[in-house]
């Protein structure tokens, strides 16, 4: 398990329907090899099909699929060169640690000897050297978690999928565990396809992140694009929360778009953005409080919660209800204090209608 | 596609070997004499395939080897999709014409006068279709099913299309093909022509509706006697079920061991043993009703003779079937569940009536459903205690052997039966649809079963002590009566049965097996080894198929299978006899219809044990198995198959246990050669050889517990949990 050969994938135009409801409606996607790519969302967004699918448990109603370049559409799940790690781990009850890590190996083909040293490898990789004769039902969570992951990498897979790997855990242990796994990915070089709905850890392990909605992608992009640059305003309070308000794009300056919030203007990226009506999201860390100066957005704070190191503000604009998070402890601001809004450089983006 | 050539190839080898070294048509002494191998390539009977076209001249079969050569052609087509629809055509085409020509070509050419005036008259016919037509039927069925997978259904799964297609050829042969020919055979009349009369005119007896009972004076009609015995016993047998599996598993009985034994006894016993052990109690001349009339004057009735006493009988003998399913049912709720409860501030009683028993209502629903099912088919019971008051299967027995043969009435009955069964079978299926608790997941689960509520335990030990009892005394009447010279006259004891039945001497200096009763021992061994390991591998393959595998026409599958759950061995019995008698398929007095109807009557049972244990695996330990390079054969063999040991160690043991003990089905099959011991026993019984009869079924059980504690001791235990974490919780207790 020192090296690995990482593939690709690619989607193209998949579409997946169950009876009459489309899970799936016309999917293209490419992952770069040796990269690790989330796909996130909410429930029934379409990303666990995305996943069984390219793990050969599902087949696409049509569209074809690629794994390192080889068309395997209608190859089954076990004549595909992935492996995956299964949200409820499905170690197999009856089978001990080491057992379960060499099942892969014997089924591809391996030697009883050859299977069990390199699932013994296996084991040592996770921190389980020792643990290799117990079952499944004498291991801790986070233990029947690595040895599933174990399994799925001793087979060296093109890609690995794992479906939710942490949902299963505490809240400690996963951002443990989110940091081995894409510490081991980084270090063994494959290629893996996550799917998680929670965007911390999305942001936090990917190379590239996939947001999907509703059977479609919402966007894609590395961690830093979607959380700056969010195309609409469902990704903009997905990949964190955002406020979006209606705003006027009064001219385009170069690559800089000017523009009108209830009378505050300001300068950002004109991305693809046309003069006239449009959508704001700002961060609720980006908004600035002012409660001397009368200039540019007036508001009046609605409620306030002191949280040590910053306090979080609802304030009450014309434009609408603002969600702030201010770092000047120092100053707490009451409720009902008429304040002025402004907003720095960062942490805003013109979203589509 | 690598993969699909190699298969492709096996496949046609296969076909060429049924061309060219098998024997076409049906060898007369068997084929697994191996005597036909002397005049294999002489002998105008016994030449393959490619010999009967070309130097026989039964031209027919060229185009049968036409298509076969048709799909060996997919062989060299490269193009999966192309190459799948080639066989898919080939393969249909096939199997198509192999049953046109064998149902429209018999002994003496054309078997329909139609074609005859459409073709002419055929020079010379054929005889049953031998080893060499029935596997290239089977190859034609493959080349669909390779066909398809080819074509990427079932997600490419050769192994699981293969196992799909070859169930529904059998399925269709074994048991829609019999009960066809038997209601074809029930609208006509002896010459063969159409004449509903009988029919229509059956189907509006009043001996069979009848509601005197409720609204007027007199009885009700045997449809309706037959129902209301029917809930009972299901209903009766559950419930003991139930209280024994409790028993087993939740509470300190001392007795656990005896307990398993004794609910084991009866399902091992001949269902009219049981009748025939409480007549030599409760009948007029039984123990207890001479002590009764001795001590308080009590006067002898014939109360035994009737639906009272077939219901005691019934639920003797269904009550360890309702155990074996309810046991696996009660151990795998997970105890996690019921720890959850207890932390939830739910007491023991709260516990088990808000989680653990909600958790069991499949499992409950599903002991009644046999419960129901085997009263509604039971014929052994009925036949001994039926008296005047007959059950719907004996009905249908006495309508054809009977003074008055009316096969149109026993047709009607049976379609009464099976439409309270199929009826049953629906409802429940409504009942138990989206109720699936995955109690193994792929977590590991630990935990100790939570204890009775007080109440309950002793309410439940209350019902199961005495019933207890009262098998062993039933028990204690079998193995009694077999050594009492003459029951009611000369209750001296005596050796004389089992010396009749079973003696052995020496003569030559080699063993001789004298007694009356070895040639039919022998003969129902041979047949109950062959057929329990045959029935358990077809269910458990058909429940792995319906509980883990989508796909088109599923539903119509199951309801299939299970349909023949619900045909009652009388009506198999007649069918098997009306269809298997002559070609295209011939087996009558052979042991293989024998088998052929053990394995397609009990598989149901193997079925429903290996989805209900099946439904407790989660599933993605199937997929996580796939994903980890095995296909679905080796899936199955290494994951389900560990895991349900329990059900392979039923389904083998409740097939094996039904060959030995039916009676319904067989009594028509037998034959001469081929003669079961139930059938051999109630030939005693009707000649009033009441000794030797007894003594015949206590060998049997004798028999069946040893073979069963094999069948255990083979299989073996699954184990998941850790073990004694709580002194209090039973361990595994291994099933006799």
């Amino acid at each position: 398990m020192t090296s690995m050969t990482p593939g690709s994938v690619v989607f193209k135009n998949v579409r997946k329907n169950f009876g009459s409801f489309t899970a799936i409606h016309d999917l293209s996607l490419t992952i770069e090899p040796g990269t690790l790519v989330t796909l996130l969302g909410p429930s029934g967004c379409g990303k666990t099909t995305t996943l069984r699918m390219l793990a050969g448990l599902e087949h696409p109603t049509s569209g074809r699929i690629f794994i390192g370049g080889k068309d395997v559409t209608m190859l089954p799940a076990h004549e595909r060169d992935v492996s995956m790690v299964f949200q409820s781990y499905a170690l197999f009850p009856h089978m001990n640690a080491l057992e379960n890590v060499a099942y892969g190996l014997e089924s591809s083909g391996f030697s009883k000897r050859e299977a069990k040293e390199r699932a013994e490898d296996g084991l040592e990789q996770v921190g389980l050297a020792n643990m290799g004769h117990r079952l499944p039902a004498e291991l801790s969570g986070g233990q029947q978690q690595r040895v599933a992951v174990a399994r799925a990498l001793v087979l060296e897979p093109q890609v690995l999928l794992l479906d939710e790997p942490l949902s299963n855990l505490d809240a400690r242990l996963r951002r443990k565990v989110r940091t081995e796994i894409r510490e081991l990915q980084q270090r063994l070089g494959f290629t893996a396809v996550y799917v998680t709905h929670d965007q911390d850890e999305a942001l936090a392990v990917s190379d590239r992140i996939v947001v999907m909605k509703d059977g479609e992608i919402a966007q894609a992009g590395t961690p830093q694009c979607l959380y700056d640059e969010p195309v609409s305003a469902f990704i903009a309070d997905f990949m964190g929360e955002a406020n979006v308000v209606a705003c006027n794009v009064i001219e385009h300056v170069g690559d800089q778009a000017v523009i009108d919030v209830g009378g505050l203007e300001h300068r950002l990226p004109s991305r693809q953005s046309k003069v006239g009506q449009a959508k704001l999201a700002v961060r609720p860390g980006s908004v600035v409080l002012d409660p001397d100066a009368n200039s540019g957005l007036g508001g009046e704070i609605l409620t306030s919660a002191y949280l040590g190191d910053h306090v979080e503000y609802e304030v009450e604009t014309p434009v609408g209800n603002f969600f702030v998070i201010d770092h000047t402890v120092e100053r707490s601001l009451s409720p009902k204090t008429a304040v002025s809004l402004g907003f720095r450089n960062r942490g805003l983006a013109l979203i589509e209608g | 596609m690598q993969r699909g050539n190699k298969r492709l190839d096996y496949l046609l080898i296969m076909g060429l070997l049924s061309f060219l070294a098998l024997p076409w048509y049906r060898v007369e002494g068997g084929f697994f004499a191996f005597e036909w191998l002397s005049g294999f390539l002489s002998s105008s009977d016994l030449v393959p395939g490619i010999l009967q076209i070309f130097a026989e001249g039964r031209g027919w079969l060229a185009l049968a080897l036409a298509l076969f050569l048709l799909g060996a052609g997919g062989r060299l087509i490269d193009d999966p999709d192309k190459r799948g629809k080639l066989l898919v055509v080939a393969g249909s085409l096939g199997i198509l014409y192999m049953t046109f020509q064998g149902l429209a070509i018999s002994f003496n050419g054309w078997a329909w006068t139609i074609m005859d005036t459409s073709f002419g008259s055929l020079q010379m016919g054929q005889p049953a279709m031998g080893a060499g037509a029935i596997l290239l039927s089977l190859v034609f069925v493959l080349f669909i099913a390779f066909g398809f997978a080819e074509r990427g259904v079932m997600k490419g799964d050769a192994f699981v299309v293969g196992s799909i297609s070859v169930l529904v050829f059998l399925v269709t042969v074994f048991i829609f093909y019999p009960i066809g020919s038997m209601f074809v055979g029930s609208v006509q009349d002896f010459d063969g022509s159409f004449k509903p009369d009988g029919f229509i005119e059956n189907m509006q007896d009043p001996s069979i509706w009848s509601l005197n009972c409720v609204v007027g004076a007199g009885r009700c009609g045997v449809a309706w006697r037959t129902l209301f015995l029917a809930l009972l016993s299901g209903a009766g047998s559950t419930l003991l079920g139930l209280a024994f599996a409790l028993v087993a598993t939740r509470t300190n009985f001392p007795f656990k061991k005896g307990l398993r034994l004794l609910t084991v006894l009866p399902i091992i016993t001949p269902p009219f043993v049981i009748g025939l052990a409480l007549t030599l109690l409760f009948g007029r001349a039984g123990v207890v009703t001479e002590g009764l009339h001795f001590l308080f004057g009590i006067e002898p009735s014939r109360w035994l003779y009737g639906l009272t006493g077939i219901w005691i009988a019934q639920v003797l003998s269904f009550t360890p079937i309702a155990f074996l399913v309810l046991i696996g049912v009660v151990e795998g709720v997970s105890p996690s569940m019921e720890e959850a409860s207890q932390t939830l501030r739910a007491d023991r009683w709260r516990t088990f009536w808000k989680v653990s028993l909600p958790l069991m209502k499949p499992g409950l629903a599903n002991a009644f459903l046999i419960g129901f099912i085997e009263s509604m088919a039971d014929f052994g019971n009925p036949l001994v205690l039926g008296g005047s008051h007959g059950v719907l299967s004996t009905e249908i027995f006495f309508a054809v052997v009977g003074s008055q043969v009316d096969p149109s009435r026993a047709a009607v009955l049976a379609i009464v039966l099976l439409s309270f069964t199929l009826t049953a079978f629906l409802a429940q299926r409504l009942w138990l649809s989206g109720k699936n608790f995955a109690t193994v997941t792929g977590k590991g689960d630990s935990g100790a079963h939570a204890g009775l509520p007080k109440s309950l335990s002793i309410s439940v030990y209350g019902i199961v002590v005495p019933w207890m009892m009262f098998t062993v005394i039933v028990y204690g009447m079998i193995i009694f009566g077999g050594f009492v010279k003459t029951w009611g006259l000369d209750h001296s004891l005596t050796l004389e049965h089992y010396a009749r039945a079973f003696s052995v001497s020496f003569e030559n200096g080699a063993l001789a097996w004298t007694g009356v009763a070895w040639n039919s021992f022998w003969t129902t061994m041979e047949i109950a080894l062959i057929s329990a390991p045959l029935t358990a591998a077809v269910g458990l393959l058909t429940a792995y198929i319906i509980v883990r595998q989508k796909f088109a026409g599923k539903s119509a599958f199951e309801f299939a299978l299970m349909m023949s759950f619900a045909i009652p061995g009388t009506v198999i019995g007649i069918s098997y006899i009306m269809a298997f008698n002559l070609p295209p398929i011939e087996m009558t007095g052979s042991a293989l219809i024998l088998v052929a109807c053990f394995v397609f009557r009990n598989m149901p049972v193997g079925v429903r044990g290996g989805i209900a244990a099946m439904s407790q695996i989660d599933k993605s330990l199937d997929e996580a198995s796939l994903t980890l390079k095995a296909n679905s054969a080796r899936t199955l063999r290494k994951v389900i198959l560990p895991l349900l040991r329990p059900a392979i160690t039923a389904a083998l043991v409740y097939s094996f246990v039904r060959a030995i003990t039916s009676i319904s089905a067989v009594i028509f099959l037998v034959s001469a050669e081929y003669n079961m011991a139930t059938s051999y026993i109630v030939g005693l019984v009707e000649n009033g050889e009441y000794g030797i009869a007894i003594a015949y079924s206590s060998m049997l059980i004798v028999v069946m517990i040893t073979v069963i504690t094999c069948f255990q001791l083979l299989v073996g235990d699954r184990r998941l949990r850790r073990e004694n974490r709580c002194p209090a919780s039973p361990r595994h207790v291994n099933f006799v």
